[in-house]
């Protein structure tokens, strides 16, 4: 097990370190001068050559890659360049209300596509799984932010019955929760899908496996065997392949935010582009990264727990 | 990350033969959901390519006497804040959603199979660093990662086509490379190269038609993110730029005046909402037809 997670960990370096190098390469070496790309054509001689030293290109390629990682190790990530704040203090502020929402969608999703997929799993075929899968696969595509303004249209501008802006007063649970209800919905629907086809293929392949039949020989009632010893089997692979997912469902909570206005790491990349601030930007990118990499390797050595055979794949 | 390991699957392709023609299309017809997404996603194209037939008005033709009005049997699917006739901006809309995502798909789909099949083909090491690369392409958080590439380059359709094409190329490359190691130790792949035929006849005359079930599966899979993308960049207004018509742009325009005039934000969503339902279901239906095997969990 040891030298497993050992493995893992080396691997998620490996992909950590490959990401940094694939973001310094496609945001500080483009093609002509990155000053006017930025700046616009318009942008005075005296505005680019500030721009040039601000961003620290006016020196050799390399020396710049190795600044650009030698301020990343020290968790130095630039500072914004219309507040001269730290750019980390700004992702960090942001980061915990993405997350929230983002778990707070994906949570829900859980709890209704999970049971979902076991409705279907255990009658194939059946009207009822003819109908979760319609359901499924419908909204499985469907652009959260689209949902979040059609949320927005139905239950906050025309039916008033949950607030329209913001994440609520800070201080105050209740109203925190109100301002949640809709963005969570959206972010979640589509993972409500999503969770409901993956479990039900999990649990259709493991509920044809010996063990199983070994079960229903010795007359265990097929609920039991689903719930008890089959589901526990089946979530394994669900677990992966929400790990890898984690990545889309941030992407969704980040457009969610824009459109209910919510304070968080959407609102302030909405920001940043607005007036071009590329050190926030890419500073968000990476602390995104680095957890969505951290998610993954939990993900990953969480399966190898649960599920012995994965160790011995490595 | 469980993915570097992830071993092909093992499930033998089907040989030559099972290049997808008529019959692929009749099979895909006599599902229902099939059918109905085959005329839903053919009919969208149909708007795409006659546009100009197809739509009643001019669609950035401002007439700021009729702004904000709601459907009416002159504007089915009413005005908007310049008076523009929103029907006929979501029809050219069709247009902008087609030409980015196909170019996008077609971009990534040439830069993952090339890569994947040298992937497969090569050495072990060029195949460890690949994997790599595309695990570390997939671990940046899409939508963030654009806004940061649109913050360097400024918005454009060209910026929007390129991050589309790298986040959806490793995608491809992992199905090509799977597929490629599977494929390369079956017999008709061996004897070929035994006859001495180069790196290259091999790619073009026995993987690539043994790849184009999985990919087409794909890549009707992929359009709908494609779309959501491109929708989402744009409805941040960093995407594709006014005054064209994306169905992106119109979301945010109607975004803008939610509570002046919802019926902007309505229909334009509209089309998004059928166009990502259709192809994911044409997908499903495609993968049923191309790969039974995968689709018995279904």
């Amino acid at each position: 097990m040891i030298s497993y997670v050992l493995r893992q960990v080396g691997l998620s370096v490996g992909v950590l370190v490959s990401a940094i190098i694939i973001l310094f390469s496609l945001i500080y070496l483009v093609p002509g001068d990155p000053a006017t790309i930025a700046l616009g054509p318009r942008a005075s001689e005296q505005q680019k050559i500030v721009f040039r030293q601000s961003m620290g290109l006016d020196q050799p390629v390399p020396v710049q890659a190795f600044h650009f990682v030698s301020k990343l190790a020290t968790g130095d990530l630039g500072t914004d360049l219309l507040t001269r704040q730290p750019v980390l203090r700004l992702v960090g502020a942001a980061l915990p209300k993405t997350v929230t929402l983002a778990l707070t969608g994906l949570g829900w999703a859980l709890l209704l596509g999970v049971p979902m997929g076991c409705i279907s799993a255990m009658r194939p075929d059946s009207m009822t799984d003819r109908l979760i899968g319609l359901v499924s696969t419908s909204v499985v595509a469907l652009p959260s932010f689209l949902l979040a303004i059609y949320l927005l249209i139905a239950f906050a501008v025309t039916l008033r019955w949950l607030p329209a802006m913001g994440a609520g007063e800070p201080g105050d649970i209740g109203d925190q929760i109100q301002h949640l209800i809709l963005p969570a919905f959206a972010v979640g629907l589509g993972w409500v899908g999503y969770i409901a086809r993956l479990v039900r293929a999990s649990l259709l392949e493991t509920l044809q496996e010996n063990h199983v039949r070994t079960y229903r020989a010795f007359g265990v009632s097929d609920t039991r065997i689903a719930m008890r010893y089959a589901l526990p089997i089946a979530m394994i692979p669900v677990v992966a392949v929400i790990g890898v997912g984690l990545g889309n469902l941030l992407s969704g909570a980040v457009l969610v935010e824009v459109v209910f206005s919510r304070p968080g790491l959407g609102s302030l990349a909405h920001d940043a582009v607005t007036t071009r601030n590329s050190p926030v930007l890419v500073g968000t990118v990476l602390v995104t990264t680095l957890l969505y990499i951290a998610a993954n390797l939990s993900t990953d050595i969480l399966s190898a727990l649960l599920d012995p055979r994965l160790r011995k794949e490595a | 990350m469980t993915t570097v390991e992830e071993t092909p699957p093992v499930s033998a392709p089907p040989a030559l033969k099972a290049l997808p023609g008529w019959s692929t299309v009749r099979r895909l017809l006599s599902s229902p959901s099939g059918a109905i997404a085959l005329v839903v996603v053919v009919a969208l194209v149909f708007c795409a390519v006659f546009a100009p037939l197809v739509a009643p008005y001019d669609p950035v033709q401002i007439a700021p006497r009729i702004r904000f009005q709601g459907p009416s049997l002159e504007h089915w699917l009413g005005t908007d804040q310049l008076g523009r006739d929103v029907l006929s901006r979501v029809i050219f809309g069709t247009r902008v959603a087609f030409k980015v995502a196909l170019s996008g798909t077609a971009a990534a789909l040439l830069l993952g199979l090339v890569l994947g099949i040298v992937a497969g083909l090569g050495k072990s090491w060029i195949d460890g660093v690949l994997l790599l690369v595309c695990d570390a392409m997939r671990s940046l958080p899409m939508i963030l990662f654009a806004l940061a590439v649109v913050a360097i380059y400024g918005p454009s359709m060209a910026t929007l086509i390129t991050v589309i094409t790298f986040s959806m190329a490793p995608g491809y490359f992992r199905v090509v490379r799977n597929q490629v190691l599977v494929l390369r130790n079956m017999d008709f792949v061996v004897a070929s190269q035994s006859m001495g035929a180069s790196l290259g006849r091999v790619a073009i005359t026995h993987l690539v038609p043994n790849l184009i079930g999985p990919i087409i599966v794909l890549i009707a899979m992929d359009i709908p993110a494609v779309i959501g993308i491109e929708s989402g960049l744009s409805f941040l207004g960093q995407g594709i730029q006014p005054p064209e018509a994306s169905w992106g742009t119109m979301l945010s325009d109607g975004y803008s005046f939610l509570r002046q005039a919802p019926h902007l934000a309505i229909a334009s969503g509209l089309p998004v909402i059928v166009a990502t339902i259709a192809f994911t279901f044409l997908g499903e239906a495609l993968r049923d037809v191309l790969d039974p095997k995968s689709s018995r969990g279904r």
